[in-house]
């Protein structure tokens, strides 16, 4: 769809600027956005995404520049002005209240009334068509949190529907969902868009960007690098004006995969009919010295289940574990701990990141807690090992003393990285490590990987990107509801060929 | 100057200030601190003296509140601990054997330590949610301290018992020294070992936490077991200062000011990040305050009015989003300023 630059903008931000202690997060960055147009902003982590979508919604105020929303200078001191102004935001993580109804969190704040009470039968009347209209027909008196998030995630832009919005903000809204879902959205993305309304895309999915998107504006380093027209920006363009670097860092790391693994020895990790009743079958994994194993298979598929119980995070109600050839048990992380295994979660924020704490204290966390409450790390040893682990992973900024929740995802990941090297652990398991982060961020991490792997570190990998998968690890193990279906050399298989094994391959047929 | 408001006991600190400095005013003398055979005395030293209790009990309502819990158990604790001590001193043939008093002491530490580490079961081990898993001992505890006490309320005359509260050591009251003492212990296990990064850890992301190996479990159940002994001390302070085992009246309420001071003193209910130098602020503020409603003689029907109004402009005062509110207002204000001025000037543009 072509845009009519002659449609005045509903969003007109200029010279926005904004000022954390120590930190320019944005400077003076000119944004627009028509109505009737899906605008994809793009950048790195840190590059200020996150920032100019707060400045916009009133979360941040900001220090220096103007707001125009249809034409009006605004200023906004909190998200309800923002919302007023006709502006809405669907998160990555939904931010509805999971434990009311469908049809309540789509209508909170603009019941019905009948008298003193809300017409709860009008509500939920109104609910349905607003979330009909989006071609959405489930039960709105259903709890929401009993739904998938990509359901959640369009009840979160019905309820911006019932919020008349003008503009609509997609931040990452399509990280956790499968490709199917992603269809569904954006079946909606486009309805809306053609009914006029302006969308801000944010997504490090290039094909989705490139799929949904009419226009594009690329940040870096809180800067603005331009704004383009989609088909004036081929691939390799935009990712150069994101990273601005022109070599493509992610093919240079090319031949990872293809390091010969010695499998004669013990394996450091064995596991033999691993499972838990309902959550995963018996499953045999076996993790050599310096192998990057990976784990493929849809979202649902168990790979997670899987690691989970390797770790110990869920404990296995059957099956043996043995680390170096010794039998042990791992019925709580720290077992995995003592026998030097770690576990990075896929999810970051509820998982992974001590939000309130330093990035120094997120990283010292591991080791302190493996040495117990009563052994602290003196200072200078904390302090030399935050020091080594945020360079060797480039952790930006560069700040130890910064609280670790106000990292950006890509750096959030790298402080994780760093908790977990830091323990010096034989084996990390690294679930999607790179989910929901740019591609400097994730080439940073691919290297490390490939690099700590090459001096004897063994990695079992999990990501939904299989070329991330195929790219880094030497043997593939496919799942496919909640039981392995296989394992592939991944020197034998190419990206199609581990789809349609994913895809079609029945069980008995399994290597 | 920025950098000391942005401390988190700034503002806690001035709320403090401000009410000794009101005290003061209104009556210069508050402030004396007068030497009587090399013992100290005045307003103040009384102050340091009666907020023992209190400063005990809201130290360990801290560590409580760090791992996202709270402890309601506290003053039936108390009641409980001054009830086996004194039934103790009353049954023994001599009251003012120092043997026995510490005899009574060790059982009732002890029977208080019992009853944290039952909170701590509760709450860590079975997993019931704090604020009913010491609502049970919070309900239970004062039956059990009138169990304990047969009905009555206990009263002993012992010397070495009645030295607790209202003796005096190295010129200072000796339940300051205790409370002191309690300040640095805490203090030096929380900031010296990693146990107090490692509770607030815990406090702001528990599954963040045990999935990198930190024992959660072990954490949450310590901080009731220490917040228990802590009431229990604070309970025999308490019952020698009355020099009688109230099942009844002992830290009647003390669960709600413990709370008040913790928040107070800039500790978030929401768990995580705490301060002790805070909860320290934050219970003297509460007990210069209760001096300060004796002292402008309140009648004591009022009192709790009163309390309470000072309370709410302390809890402004320290008020993040009001403090946020009179920079933007103030910045407004600026900038009207300056927009008047450049048209007056006659800028045009």
């Amino acid at each position: 769809m072509s845009v009519d630059n002659a449609v005045p903008p509903v969003v007109r931000m200029t010279g926005i600027t904004i000022t954390f202690p120590g930190v320019l997060a944005l400077d003076g960055v000119d944004f627009t956005l028509r109505p009737g147009e899906v605008h994809s902003l793009m950048g790195e982590n840190g590059a200020g995404k996150s920032t100019l979508i707060k400045a916009l919604t009133g979360v941040y105020q900001i220090d220096a520049g103007e707001i125009e929303v249809a034409g009006e200078p605004r200023r906004f001191s909190g998200t309800a002005d923002a919302q007023d102004a006709g502006i809405s935001t669907v998160y990555q993580e939904v931010n509805l209240c999971g434990n009311l109804s469908v049809g309540e969190n789509v209508m909170l704040g603009h019941e019905p009334r009948r008298g003193a009470g809300v017409d709860w039968k009008e509500a939920h009347r109104l609910a349905q068509e607003h979330l009909e209209s989006l071609g959405l027909s489930i039960d709105t008196r259903s709890t929401l949190s009993s739904h998938s998030i990509a359901i959640q995630q369009l009840v979160s832009i019905g309820r911006a529907m019932v919020l008349d919005a003008k503009v609509l903000i997609l931040d990452e809204p399509t990280s956790s969902l499968d490709r199917s879902e992603v269809e569904r959205l954006f079946a909606v993305v486009r309805n809306l868009r053609d009914k006029g309304v302006a969308i801000l895309f944010v997504s490090h999915f290039l094909d989705q960007v490139y799929e949904i998107s009419d226009r594009i504006t690329v940040l870096r380093n809180g800067r603005l690098v331009g704004e383009y027209a989609v088909d004036e920006l081929p691939r390799g363009q935009l990712v150069a004006k994101m990273i601005g670097r022109e070599l493509d860092e992610l093919t240079a790391l090319g031949s990872v995969a293809d390091r010969p693994v010695d499998r004669t020895g013990t394996p450091v990790l064995r596991a033999q009919g691993i499972g838990r009743r309902g959550t995963l079958e018996p499953v045999d994994l076996e993790v050599y010295d310096g192998e990057v194993v990976g784990i493929a298979g849809l979202l649902g598929s168990g790979r997670t289940e899987l690691v989970r119980l390797l770790y110990g995070a869920d404990r296995a109600e059957e099956g043996q574990i043995e680390v170096d050839g010794r039998p042990t048990r791992h019925s709580s992380p720290r077992h995995a701990i003592e026998n030097r295994i770690s576990f990075s979660s896929e999810n970051r924020r509820a998982e992974g990141i001590v939000a309130d704490l330093t990035v120094a204290e997120n990283i010292i966390l591991g080791i302190q807690a493996r040495r117990g409450a009563l052994r602290r790390i003196p200072k200078s040893e904390a302090d030399a090992i935050v020091e080594e682990y945020m360079t060797a992973l480039g952790v930006r900024p560069a700040d130890p003393n910064m609280l670790a929740g106000n990292l950006s995802g890509g750096n959030q990941q790298k402080v994780l990285l760093g908790r977990w090297l830091a323990t010096l652990p034989e084996l990390i398991v690294l679930d999607e490590p790179t989910r929901g982060i740019d591609v400097g961020a994730k080439a940073d991490i691919q290297r490390k990987i490939a690099e700590l792997s090459a001096q004897g570190l063994s990695v079992i990998f999990i990501s939904s990107e299989l070329e991330e998968v195929l790219r880094l690890a030497q043997r593939v193990v496919v799942m496919r509801d909640r039981r392995k279906i296989g394992e592939l050399d991944s020197s034998d298989v190419d990206l199609d060929g581990l789809i349609e094994y994913i895809a079609n391959t029945p069980e008995e047929s399994a290597a | 100057m920025k950098a000391i408001a942005r401390h988190r006991i700034f503002w806690p600190s001035v709320a403090l200030l401000a009410l000794i400095a009101i005290n003061t005013i209104a009556r210069p003398r508050f402030i004396l601190i007068t030497v009587r055979d090399g013992e100290l005395y005045g307003a103040l030293i009384d102050i340091l003296r009666n907020s023992a209790p209190l400063m005990l009990v809201a130290l360990g309502m801290t560590i409580v509140i760090a791992t996202r819990g709270i402890d309601l158990s506290v003053g039936a604790i108390m009641a409980v601990s001054g009830a086996v001590a004194l039934t103790i001193i009353d049954a023994a043939p001599d009251s003012h054997d120092l043997g026995t008093v510490l005899v009574a002491l060790v059982t009732a530490l002890a029977v208080a330590l019992v009853l944290g580490v039952w909170n701590g079961f509760l709450v860590a081990v079975v997993g019931i949610q704090p604020i009913i898993a010491t609502l049970v001992l919070m309900l239970a505890g004062r039956g059990v301290a009138l169990l304990i006490t047969g009905g009555f309320i206990t009263t002993v005359n012992s010397d070495p018992y009645k030295f607790i509260a209202t003796g005096y050591l190295l010129g200072l009251p000796f339940a300051f020294l205790i409370s002191v003492a309690a300040i640095a212990v805490i203090a030096l296990i929380e900031r010296r070992t990693a146990l107090g990064v490692l509770t607030e850890a815990v406090g702001i992301n528990p599954e963040a936490s045990r999935l990198a190996g930190v024992r959660a479990r072990g954490i949450v159940f310590g901080a009731y077991v220490a917040s228990g002994l802590l009431a229990g001390i604070a309970g025999i302070i308490y019952s020698s200062n009355i020099r009688a085992a109230d099942a009844n009246a002992a830290g009647l309420f003390i669960e709600l000011y413990a709370i008040l001071a913790v928040v107070l003193g800039g500790t978030s209910l929401m768990g995580g990040k705490f301060t002790i130098a805070g909860t320290v602020i934050g219970v003297l503020t509460i007990q210069t305050l209760e001096s300060t409603i004796l002292f402008l003689g309140v009648p004591s029907a009022q009192s709790p009015v009163f309390f309470a109004v000072v309370v709410i402009v302390v809890v402004l005062v320290q008020s993040p989003r009001l403090h946020r509110w009179a920079r933007q207002t103030s910045r407004a204000a600026r900038a009207r300023r300056d927009a008047d001025t450049g048209a007056r000037t006659g800028v045009a543009s």
